[in-house]
Parts: structure tokens; C-alpha cells; sequence
């Protein structure tokens, strides 16, 4: 008789654990074939207020960590990706019907991506921030600085590339995140949770909630203690405004839906976007 | 306590100054203004107008027009049709329009510091050697961009956003005027322009320098009006940008307005600074930067220093010393060339501080002014100081946007930082030490886009100005007010 397998529970990832959703509910995940693959936790409202809480908690941290140790925490990040890269080329043949060989490629180029991001960490500063050649005596320079909190719904279609696509850039200046997954394919995300906690990524700078944006989305983006709205993965336009319009309640910084082709290499705009610029001035003289 | 020993606050005798006006007769007023459209004045379609006072005198200065849903239709379409040739033109070209305009602005800067002084009751020094001198600045410094997009941080072939709607305050109305403008028009983009209420005048000069210097008609576009006006103009479908100073809650409705849209959106919004004095702070120095942080322009400035934070050690020499130089603060006249502390914009504004500084009374914080006396008409305001203030209080959390400073102590850094970042603004911060690790440190953990050490209220076209959380999004200044304007190319 042929072993039986243990089958894993997927669960949210909410402060470095794995919760179910306080609700009890979860919902069907198929493959693209409509067979039955697991089932999500579906996370509810209060889900996303204690992942908003556990994101604000790992804040000061988080941002607190010098860039250098913020890079080489993200770059182990894909270290441990590579290291599952038969399990995640698995999650996404599952979640987005393709061939092995396409999906081991979509796992290369997620890697390759979080390792990109990963050496930004150090390098932001420089190349976004500058001295300023004010007209008088004083010492007067600018630089990025994180948001704060930051919610993303991901892409819908893209469960991984598209995901750390949109994840990395938040986290990788210092913001901490709150991730809506992708509703239909969610479970690579949960595989990536389980890269995240064993990544030296301290808990709550990133929290995964398998959910579906319309239900949650919609008290994350009136949430007071959220400061930037990544809408990237709204497909729906009435939902996305919505959102946005919600948003302005405390002036979330929003970035709006797209549908880029995330094989390209990105441009700064997903780290500039959640950056506020300082400025410091200081008289000179002696 | 009590070691500090300097004599009581006595009023300033013996300091009495003759009065010093600025002559009038440099500005040419005319009975009433149109609208600026396609290179031209015209009348609103509809003749309606409104009145612009003098807020010293509450004189009537002129009637201006209100312009509406028709006539910001007109500015846009002409703003459409300019942009084509504007966005092409080569870059140096459209600098040297934006030269052109700086020296303008430098060449009439007596008859525009008058007029501002005028229609918004700020000193004559301030708009003499501040505003104007910073706006013929801002439109030299974002020239030189014109021809070096390439280099705005945007990929090798940035591109401008098209046409842009603005909307300004009152408070600097031409310097906000010289944000707004000169880095849109050096993207490549052309611009409405919506200037306050209640100072649109100099917005309307500068219509006529933009005349002076052979800019192409539909570039410039003013319309003057009120909030409806603004209105109409930023939720107007053919704007691709939507540009904005002024509150927190018209800022919050129009990110509600442009939700769903492609418009991009900046805005500069509310503050309530805090301007921490920590022991070892260089005192002379703190007490001017206190003065100037709260008392610049009436109060009237978003990143006002208005809660000034005091290292309980020091907390009776501050109070002591701020009390003295508050009483040689001279208030009246702005044309004076003696004068500190000008009229309050408008009798709005006036009842709203009025209001807020009575919720402080009734809060059970201490009202300190010096004896001052204020002019019979025209709105005015003592400059104020607030003690026994608490976090808790409406002066220590609501912009009041006027001469009243509401003072809290501290013991620890610490609890300077959590006092200070402890609202919903993050427009700008004070710190006042001789400290340099502590100045960076205290300057990293401040939640603000602008941090003043050792100085207070500097501004200049190169540094980058804008707030965190609720002061708004985007910055005006250097290259990153230039990026405001653009957005990224298609990659070759």
C-alpha cells in the first residue's frame, strides 16, 4: 500500500505566526483545472486590524535596522526561496496552469528579483537623496525615508513574480507590509510566508493574509494606521476607486492598478512610492 | 529655578520707532481684473465678481472676477491646445521663457512686494526680502531644468503630464504661485492656475509679466474665484494633474475627487510643527528661531513652529527670554518697513484664531500677550503665547494658522520625539541644540519632511519641501518638485 501524504494547513501569517483566520473561514483554492487543491484561510476584517497592529509594532524596528542588514536579511529571503525552488515551481503549476519548465523559470526570475531588490537597501539613499546647493550658509541635504505601514493587494494572476514584485519594493526601504494575496492562486504566497519566518525577517514586517480584496481591502484602505495603499493587484475599477477614494481619508500614499509585464526589469517608482523625502537644514559656520 | 535673575517683562519704552511706510504709488492698480486665458485678459462669462481688500484697512483694493464652469473650461482647452507646442519645444528654449520670467520678477519686485503687502497684510520686509526675492529665485532655479530632464531621476525620456490644475493659498500668494508654475512649465507642461480668494492680485501681475515675456498664449492660465472655482478647475476631466496647497480637509476631498482618475496628485497641506528646545540649546539663537518660527508671516505658514517643545531645565529662562523679545514685536502697518507682524489675511481667518485661541482659555491653558496696541480697523492679532498647554489640548493639535504659539516641556529625548511626532501632520520640525549627534538623532526619528536645526523657516528652490502622513504627499522643490511633473518614458 502506497504511503498516504501529510497535507499542510494553510494558514495567514500574521506577526511571524501563522494563525488561521480569527473567523473560522476559509474558502476552496482549485488549480486551473478546477481540481481541488487546499483550503485558504479566509481572513476577515479583525484579521486585517491585527495585521495593521503587528506591521505598526515591527515598524520602529524595522526601519530602525542600518540598510545593510535590511539587504542582507532580504537577500537570504531569496536564498531560502532558492532553496524551496521545487516546492514554489509546484505552487505555481498548480496556481497558474503552467508547464514545469515555465513555472521553474517564473521561480528563477522571482529570485533573481527579491536579489535585485535586496541590493537596493544600501543604495536608495544615494541615488535618491542628495544635498541641496541652497543660497546660503547652510549644510542642507535629503533623504528617503520609509512611509510606514504599507497594504498591497498582489497581482491576481501572478502568484509569485507578480507578488514578490510588488512585496520587495515595499519592505526593502524599511516600511513593513500588510499583503492581500491573490484570491483564486493564493497558496504560493503561503509558501513564501514560510520563507519569510525562517529568513531572519522579523516578525510583522510582513504579514500575509489569503483573502479576497473585496472583502478585507475596504477596512485596510480606511485604516487610520496605514499609511501607503498599494492597489496593484484591484482588477475590479469600481473597487480600486473606491479604495482609493477611501484612501484620502488619511492620505495614504496610493499606487494605482496595472497590469505591468513583471518579466521586465522595474524602474525605482514601487520603492519610491512608499519614500517620503527629509530634508534637514543646519546652519554652517564656525 | 528662580536663578535666573533678568528684570521683568516691561514694555519696550524708548523704542518707539517713526513711522517708515513703502510708497504705494509703485503699484498701479486698476478698478477690476478678468480672467487670464490663452494669453489674454477677458471678462467671465457671466460678469460675476468679487472684491479684494486691503486686510489693514479693510479699503477695497479691486473687484476680480469669478470665474466659471464655462470660463475654467475655456482655460483648460486653451491650456490643451498650448500643450502641444509647449511639451515639444526644446528644453532650452522653454528655459529661457522661464529666464525671462525670473528676471521680470526681479525687475518689478518693488511694485510685486507692494501689491502682495497690499492684498495680504504681510510686512513689507518680509515680502520684500523673502516672497519676491524666492520667486524670481524659484522660476531661475527650475529654468535651468528645463534643458536636463534626462537627469530628474525618471529614465533617459521623461515626459511632461500634460495639462496642470492649481490651486493656491493665501498665505505667500506669489511664492505659491512660483512652486506651482515654474517646475510645471519647465516639465513641459501648461497650467491653470487658481490663486486664493482673497489675494489673487499679484497672480494677476504675473499674468501680465508672462505677457512681458512673449510666453505662447495658453501656458498660463489664471482664473481667479473661490472654492468653487477650485472646485470646477481640480475635478475638471481634461487636467492630468492636480496640484494643491492648502488644508487638510479640502486636500482629503479633492485625493476623494481624483480617486479613479489618472490624474496625479500633490499636495501640501496642514502642520502643526514642533520646534524643540533641548538645555543645551544656543539660547540667543532659540529665541529669534521661536520668534520667527511662529510669528513669520502672522502665523500664517503651514510649517509654523507652533508647538514649541522646552527642556523643563530650561523651560523659565526660555519663557522669560521669549516673553522679552515678544515685547519689542512690533505689530501694525504692513507698508512699514518697521514692522514685524502684519493684519491677518481675512476676517475668517481672524474669527478662526480668534476661536481656537478661546478654546485654549476654556481648556485651562495661559494666554500671555504683550502690551500691544492694534490698529482700529483691519483685522489683527496679538502675537500670543500659550503656557500650561497638554497634548490633549485643541491649541496643541489644530493648526490655528496664526500668531499663537502653545508651549509643552519635556524631561528625556524620548519624550521630545514622542510629544513631537504625536499628530497626524508631519510637515516640518524644529531642534534647538549644540548637540551634533543629538541633532541627527533626534532629526532621523522625527516624523517630518522638514527639519530645521539651528534654524528655523528657511526655504529655497533647491531644497525639497513636503510633509509625511496628513501634511500631504509629493514635494515642491529641487529635483524632486521637478519629478512631481513629470513621469517616466517608454524605455528605448
Amino acid at each position: 500500500m502506497s504511503r498516504l501524504d501529510v497535507r499542510k494547513t494553510y494558514k495567514l501569517y500574521i506577526g511571524g505566526s501563522f494563525p488561521r483566520s480569527e473567523s473560522g473561514h476559509t474558502y476552496e483554492v482549485l488549480d486551473t483545472e478546477g481540481r481541488f487543491l487546499a483550503n485558504a484561510a479566509k481572513a476577515s476584517r479583525k484579521d486585517g486590524r491585527d495585521a495593521v497592529g503587528a506591521a505598526r509594532k515591527a515598524f520602529g524596528g524595522w526601519s530602525a535596522r542600518t540598510p545593510y542588514n535590511r539587504g542582507q536579511i532580504l537577500y537570504r529571503v531569496a536564498e531560502m526561496i532558492e532553496g524551496r525552488h521545487d516546492q514554489f515551481t509546484s505552487d505555481v503549476v498548480s496556481a497558474e496552469g503552467l508547464s514545469t519548465q515555465q513555472a521553474s523559470k517564473v521561480v528563477d526570475a522571482a529570485v533573481d528579483r527579491w536579489v535585485w531588490y535586496a541590493g537596493w537597501a544600501d543604495k536608495l539613499a544615494q541615488v535618491t537623496g542628495n544635498a541641496n546647493q541652497v543660497a546660503g550658509p547652510y549644510f542642507n541635504l535629503s533623504s528617503p525615508e520609509p512611509t510606514g505601514v504599507v497594504v498591497a493587494v498582489a497581482p491576481q494572476d501572478d502568484s509569485l513574480l507578480g507578488l514578490v514584485s510588488v512585496l520587495a519594493p515595499v519592505i526593502v526601504s524599511g516600511n513593513t507590509a500588510v499583503v492581500v494575496t491573490s484570491y483564486a492562486r493564493p497558496l504560493p504566497a503561503v509558501t513564501l510566508s514560510e520563507v519569510l519566518a525562517t529568513s531572519d525577517v522579523p516578525g510583522g514586517v510582513v504579514n500575509i493574509l489569503t483573502a479576497d480584496a473585496a472583502d478585507v481591502a475596504p477596512w485596510l484602505a480606511g485604516h487610520l494606521d496605514v499609511n501607503g495603499l498599494d492597489l496593484t493587484g484591484v482588477d475590479d475599477a469600481s473597487l480600486a476607486t473606491d479604495l482609493e477614494a477611501e484612501a484620502a481619508v488619511n492620505l495614504k500614499r496610493v499606487v494605482r492598478p496595472s497590469r505591468p509585464d513583471w518579466a521586465a526589469e522595474p524602474s525605482l517608482s514601487r520603492m519610491t512610492a512608499f519614500l517620503e523625502t527629509k530634508t534637514v537644514w543646519h546652519p554652517v559656520g564656525v | 529655578m528662580a536663578e535666573f535673575t533678568d528684570p521683568p517683562v516691561v514694555p519696550p519704552t524708548g523704542l518707539d520707532y517713526a513711522p517708515a511706510p513703502e510708497s504705494r504709488s509703485v503699484v498701479d492698480l486698476q478698478p477690476s481684473y478678468g480672467l487670464f486665458i490663452d494669453g489674454a485678459f477677458t471678462e467671465g462669462s457671466d460678469g460675476r465678481t468679487f472684491k479684494t481688500v486691503n486686510p489693514a484697512t479693510e479699503e477695497v483694493l479691486a473687484e476680480v472676477t469669478e470665474a466659471t464652469e464655462a470660463d475654467v473650461d475655456l482655460a483648460v482647452d486653451a491650456a490643451r491646445r498650448a500643450f502641444a507646442g509647449w511639451s515639444r519645444m526644446p528644453g532650452r528654449e522653454r528655459a529661457k521663457y522661464l529666464y525671462r520670467i525670473a528676471r521680470i520678477l526681479a525687475e518689478r519686485s518693488r511694485e510685486l512686494a507692494v501689491l502682495e503687502s497690499l492684498d495680504n497684510g504681510k510686512p513689507i520686509r518680509e515680502s520684500r526680502d523673502v516672497d519676491i526675492p524666492l520667486v524670481s529665485q524659484w522660476f531661475f532655479y527650475y529654468a535651468g531644468w528645463a534643458d536636463k530632464l534626462s537627469y530628474a531621476g525618471l529614465g533617459a525620456n521623461p515626459r511632461p503630464l500634460g495639462v496642470a490644475a492649481q490651486v493656491i493659498p493665501w498665505n505667500f500668494p506669489l511664492l505659491m504661485l512660483s512652486w506651482k508654475i515654474a517646475p510645471a512649465l519647465a516639465a513641459g507642461n501648461t497650467v491653470v492656475l487658481k490663486p486664493a480668494e482673497t489675494t489673487p492680485l499679484t497672480a494677476l501681475l504675473f499674468a501680465e509679466i508672462c505677457q512681458q515675456a512673449d510666453l505662447p498664449p495658453g501656458v498660463v492660465n489664471i482664473v481667479t474665484g473661490a472654492g468653487t472655482t477650485g472646485q470646477t478647475l481640480v475635478s475638471h476631466p481634461g487636467v492630468d494633474k492636480v496640484a494643491f496647497t492648502g488644508s487638510t480637509d479640502v486636500g482629503r476631498q479633492i485625493a476623494r475627487a481624483v480617486a479613479g482618475t489618472n490624474k496625479r496628485l500633490t499636495l501640501e497641506l496642514g502642520g502643526k510643527a514642533a520646534n524643540i528646545v533641548f538645555e543645551d540649546a544656543p539660547m540667543d539663537q532659540a529665541i529669534e528661531g521661536i520668534v520667527s518660527g511662529i510669528f513669520f508671516n502672522q502665523g500664517h505658514v503651514c510649517c509654523a513652529g507652533s508647538r514649541l517643545l522646552v527642556q523643563e531645565n530650561v523651560y523659565d529662562e526660555v519663557m522669560e527670554r521669549l516673553k522679552r523679545r515678544m515685547a519689542t514685536l512690533r505689530v501694525g502697518d504692513p507698508l512699514d518697513k518697521n514692522t514685524d507682524i502684519g493684519a491677518i489675511n481675512s476676517r475668517e481667518q481672524l474669527e478662526r484664531i480668534t476661536e481656537l485661541a478661546d478654546a485654549g482659555d476654556a481648556e485651562g491653558a495661559e494666554r500671555w500677550s504683550p502690551p500691544c496696541e492694534l490698529p482700529s480697523s483691519g483685522f489683527w492679532y496679538a502675537p500670543t503665547v500659550f503656557t500650561g498647554v497638554t497634548q490633549a489640548h485643541r491649541i496643541a493639535r489644530e493648526e490655528i494658522f496664526g500668531p499663537v504659539l502653545s508651549v509643552l516641556s519635556f524631561r528625556t529625548p524620548d519624550e521630545a520625539v514622542a510629544k513631537a511626532n504625536n499628530t497626524p501632520y508631519g510637515l516640518s520640525a524644529g531642534v534647538w541644540t549644540d548637540k551634533g549627534s543629538r541633532i541627527l538623532a533626534i532629526a532621523d526619528r522625527l516624523r517630518a519632511g522638514v527639519v530645521w536645526a539651528n534654524t528655523f523657516n528657511k526655504f529655497d528652490p533647491a531644497s525639497p519641501f513636503g510633509g509625511y502622513k496628513e501634511s500631504g504627499y509629493g514635494r515642491e522643490g529641487g529635483r524632486q518638485g521637478l519629478a512631481a511633473y513629470l513621469q517616466e518614458g517608454e524605455t528605448a
